[in-house]
């Protein structure tokens, strides 16, 4: 039969490497948000947390890897997108509304993305790639890159910018990740609402721990 | 009549025409009037044509056949949801008293490429019946009639298969859907038949021919937004999708071809 296309080429398939691909980067996000969270504990823990990932040799390995599921899980998805235009070439003139409605949450994912991607660009040219500053603990110097981020945080523009874009990752997740699951074959009615629950919360708990940095530098830290 | 409500609609209709596949098409202004609630959609558009053909214009062109519910054939989007606003409910079963008078309503034709324009509200969904062709069907020789419980299936699954083999195969899942997906339509024909003993001989060759089948139609991707079973007027469930798409995954990985 000529029915038999490779997994790859299916839509399924494709859909469900972009669910794969998407929970890795879901749980990447949700590591880097909680590390985060050291710079409340002090420039210390977080500059000293940030040298432990950085000095590590398995660095390179993760790095790729990151770089390659993210790049599947954009290319894929453009790719899906793309294919989804095609196949309703003319559009609607009435949006559908109540029941039967689409969310835009839903219909925007793609775009979502393609912030998320511009986000990081930046985000890896501001910090990853940033200026290097230095600082000694017990004589041993390491990057400062607590003085980075506070300096970051010190420009209203970047504080919104970074705020909408981590919000953004939030609806991303919001509707992405309960959409995965069921992508993946997940879909049990006594379990369902119940996933649904603990993904949107996920999402919201990556997002909003992230956001609680650049609030804290702007508003509440006091050098 | 007895028991008819006693005030008629007067209605702004916003209708697509469209002369043949290859025409461009365009949205009309009709005016439909002396309209009952208790007529149905179709009724209502019925009377727009009578006197459409009686100014010698040419009437509106629509599908439907058996005008109550279980046929499949009625297919339009009225003000942007397929078979209109109600939950379960065929355009056919669609009664004029949930609109109001003077209200403007715009009736647009099914928008899949899968579904290209004939005329007018007419689609093509032979794509559907290609899809079925692919695998929803058994080949396996079922006798006559058998004793009742001489094959034992599971009452869960026999509610299950007989749920999803309700679907009527209108294509409002695909209507509704923003991406013209035609998952919930095919997971609902995949698990009418993949639930019961008489399908799984062919279960596995069934969702992967299925499912390329589909791909082939230039349906678009399911991205689980729920719109299909909301417009279903059989209401057929989200989480057949995700049954298919674990099949489609295990078929794939055990298949030798």
């Amino acid at each position: 039969m000529s029915n038999r296309m490779s997994y790859f080429c299916s839509t399924i398939g494709r859909k469900q490497l972009i669910g794969l691909t998407g929970i890795g980067l879901s749980l990447f996000v949700l590591t880097h948000m909680l590390g985060n969270l050291l710079i409340f504990v002090g420039p210390e823990a977080y500059n000293k947390y940030s040298h432990a990932l950085v000095s590590n040799p398995a660095i390179y390995i993760a790095e790729a890897g990151l770089l390659l599921i993210f790049v599947v899980h954009l290319l894929l998805a453009s790719f899906i997108n793309l294919k989804n235009r095609f196949s309703r070439p003319q559009k609607y003139a009435v949006a559908s509304s109540g029941p039967k409605k689409t969310t835009w949450i839903q219909k925007t994912l793609w775009h979502q993305g393609i912030i998320i991607l511009v986000f990081l660009i930046l985000h890896l040219i501001t910090f990853k790639f940033g200026t290097e500053y230095l600082v000694a603990y017990d004589g041993k110097e390491i990057r400062d890159i607590f003085i980075l981020v506070r300096m970051a945080f010190e420009d209203p523009k970047y504080v919104i910018w970074y705020i909408f874009s981590l919000i953004i990752l939030g609806l991303h997740l919001h509707h992405g990740l309960a959409s995965s699951i069921k992508t993946l074959g997940f879909n049990h009615p006594k379990y369902e609402p119940k996933v649904n629950c603990i993904a949107k919360a996920y999402a919201w708990t990556v997002s909003i721990g992230f956001i609680t940095q650049p609030l804290y530098f702007y508003f509440f830290y006091k050098g | 009549m007895a028991g008819s409500s006693k005030q008629t609609l007067k209605l702004n209709l916003k209708i697509w025409r469209q002369e043949g596949p290859n025409e461009k098409g365009h949205f009309m202004e009709h005016k439909a009037e002396d309209i009952s609630p208790d007529m149905s959609f179709l009724e209502m558009i019925d009377v727009v044509n009578q006197q459409l053909i009686k100014k010698g214009e040419r009437p509106i062109e629509f599908d439907h056949d058996c005008r109550e519910g279980i046929c499949g054939m009625c297919s339009m989007v009225i003000n942007g949801n397929p078979h209109g606003p109600e939950k379960a409910t065929t355009t056919c079963q669609l009664h004029m008293r949930k609109f109001k008078d003077g209200d403007s309503i715009v009736i647009e034709p099914f928008r899949a490429k899968a579904f290209p324009v004939v005329r007018d509200l007419v689609v093509d969904r032979s794509s559907f019946d290609r899809v079925i062709e692919s695998g929803g069907y058994i080949s396996v020789n079922t006798g006559n009639a058998q004793d009742a419980n001489t094959l034992p299936v599971r009452k869960e699954n026999a509610d299950l298969a007989f749920e999803a083999a309700t679907c009527i195969g209108c294509g409002a899942c695909v209507a509704a859907c923003k991406n013209a997906s035609a998952s919930l339509f095919v997971s609902a024909k995949l698990a009418h038949l993949n639930l019961l003993p008489q399908g799984q001989v062919e279960a596995e060759d069934r969702v992967l021919n299925m499912v390329a089948q589909m791909d082939e139609e230039g349906f678009g991707a399911c991205t689980n937004t729920g719109a299909c079973s909301a417009a279903c007027p059989k209401e057929i469930k989200l989480e057949n999708i995700a049954k298919m798409n674990s099949s489609y995954a295990k078929a794939k990985m055990k298949s030798r071809s």
